[in-house]
């Protein structure tokens, strides 16, 4: 059976699509081939954006081109490229307070509180509230808030204080990782012993093997070894 | 007995000492600062603009969240304090802008279903905005603030300086007198301190013109000092971080300037009640204050 079509419109024009695609495969569908715009089709990467109202509605809508799926009279573009302001810095130099924050992005100091990057946000983030604890020098509450961020830049489009929030949760979360968390203690010492070249002779073993020596010692592999 | 509590963001990270001072305090009179488990800035100034519902907003959510807790929400800093009132205030009387400012706030939860929205009913101004001073003398009562003393202060000469924004503009504040105040006076007679009158206690001690013209908020200040220190002042106390921050940071430059200038140290109002309830002065930490207060503190025998 065919399945139900319904109109949407891609950048003011109007398409005949089933019912059941994603945004994405529905753009697809009607002859769109991505070039940009698309990455993961996981809602990993971030690179689909999209903004849409669906008929009958004033406000604007957000969702993840590959996840969202299409409605009739859906009036939609994508946003695949968000041109924020980017600061640049180096990290090892940076100390994880709000001084840090304001003196990269100072407008950050203008955030109203009015919520709308919160509601522009297709990760359902507590984007206002994440902008509010770097402003005070939060930085792992902003960190862990933002954790999910993709850098779609809808937030950033919608803010009228033109605060490039998910830049400024980008910087709290190296900020955050770098000085703050503490350090993996198996790992720096996992890597000492690289540097010491303890696996060395391992690697090479594995190099120098054929393709199905390989593939069998994988098949044989200890998913989850007992300690 | 616990009251919802709105640090602020200067509380929450640069007046760390003072936030904890005034922690320690409450505890130590049988109050437990419940602080708000979500909280935004303020919004730091006023907005003058009376057309506007969105610059109001981030008051109004802040009292909204409050009114989850209670129906009181202290605070401490003057720029908070003065913000969060007049919000509440607009919000009280003002029935349009009532009404947009809670549509408004409904809609952050309108487009998140499965998310409990924090506004189970709507914000009509039902929280009560208290500043510290005024839980002490109205919830707490000075009287029994007096019977918690552990430490006298008789013989020290404290001025207190009230700065503009717990007072002005007096309508919209109803915290006392703007032009001849007496809260803070009541409260240094209950430590049993001297209490120091001086002309320029609710005077301007140049605010925020210290970031774009800070010869006139360092001339503001130290007229604000010298009028103290000619009176004999020990120690000036106050409760907004900016005006400490212009009234104590401020008196280096001071130093350069003026010749024969003498140093007041200037410390916030619950780390002088914590020395009277014999708070352990690690809890106080002076350590922040550029004049420190310790050797007049030590002088009469204070820490």
């Amino acid at each position: 059976m065919a399945s139900e079509m319904v109109t949407i419109y891609v950048m003011g024009k109007a398409y005949e699509v089933p019912h059941d695609l994603t945004i994405m495969k529905a753009m697809e569908y009607a002859g769109y081939r991505f070039i940009r715009g698309c990455g993961c089709r996981g809602a990993f990467c971030g690179a689909c954006g999209t903004v849409y109202r669906t008929k009958d509605d004033y406000r604007l809508k957000v969702g993840l081109a590959c996840q969202e799926m299409v409605q009739d009279e859906m009036y939609l573009t994508e946003i695949p490229f968000f041109p924020g302001n980017k600061a640049t810095y180096n990290l090892d130099k940076l100390k994880p307070n709000s001084e840090t924050v304001l003196k990269l992005y100072p407008e950050v100091f203008r955030c109203l509180s009015c919520n709308t990057c919160t509601k522009a946000c297709p990760q359902d983030i507590e984007v206002m509230e994440y902008i509010q604890a770097a402003l005070r020098g939060d930085i792992a509450k902003a960190a862990d808030l933002s954790f999910d961020c993709l850098l779609c830049g809808l937030c950033a489009a919608r803010c009228p204080a033109e605060i490039v929030q998910y830049n400024v949760a980008l910087l709290c979360r190296r900020l955050y990782s770098s000085k703050i968390a503490p350090r993996a203690k198996d790992l720096e010492k996992r890597v000492k012993e690289m540097k010491r070249g303890k696996y060395d002779k391992e690697i090479a073993g594995l190099k120098s093997m054929k393709r199905r020596g390989l593939a069998e010692l994988y098949e044989a592999r200890d998913i989850e070894p007992a300690d | 007995m616990k009251i919802p509590y709105y640090p602020g963001c200067t509380l929450h990270e640069r007046a760390l000492d003072f936030d904890m001072a005034s922690r320690e305090c409450a505890n130590a009179l049988g109050v437990e600062l419940e602080e708000l488990p979500v909280w935004t800035c303020c919004g730091a100034v006023f907005p003058l603009t009376t057309d506007s519902v969105m610059d109001i907003l981030a008051g109004v959510r802040n009292l909204a969240y409050a009114s989850r807790m209670g129906d009181k929400v202290v605070t401490l800093c003057s720029f908070c304090y003065n913000v969060l009132k007049r919000s509440n205030k607009v919000i009280r009387e003002d029935e349009e802008k009532r009404e947009k400012a809670n549509l408004f706030l409904k809609a952050d939860t309108d487009e998140r279903a499965e998310m409990e929205s924090y506004l189970e009913q709507d914000y009509v101004g039902q929280v009560e905005v208290l500043h510290y001073i005024e839980m002490l003398r109205d919830v707490v009562g000075f009287d029994k603030v007096a019977k918690s003393l552990k430490t006298s202060l008789k013989g020290l000469r404290v001025a207190p300086y009230y700065g503009c924004m717990l007072l002005r503009p007096k309508k919209e504040m109803e915290f006392d007198d703007p032009e001849r105040p007496t809260i803070f006076e009541d409260f240094l007679e209950t430590l049993g301190c001297d209490v120091v009158d001086f002309p320029m206690k609710a005077e301007c001690c140049g605010g925020f013109q210290i970031v774009r013209d800070e010869e006139t908020a360092i001339a503001c200040s130290q007229t604000v000092l010298s009028s103290a220190i000619k009176r004999d002042a020990d120690l000036i106390i106050t409760t907004c971080p900016l005006c400490l921050y212009n009234l104590d940071r401020k008196q280096k430059e001071m130093a350069k300037r003026v010749k024969g200038f003498t140093k007041i140290p200037v410390i916030y109002f619950t780390q002088l009640l914590g020395i009277a309830l014999g708070i352990d002065e690690e809890h106080l930490d002076f350590s922040d204050n550029y004049v420190d207060p310790r050797p007049v503190l030590a002088g009469k025998k204070l820490v």
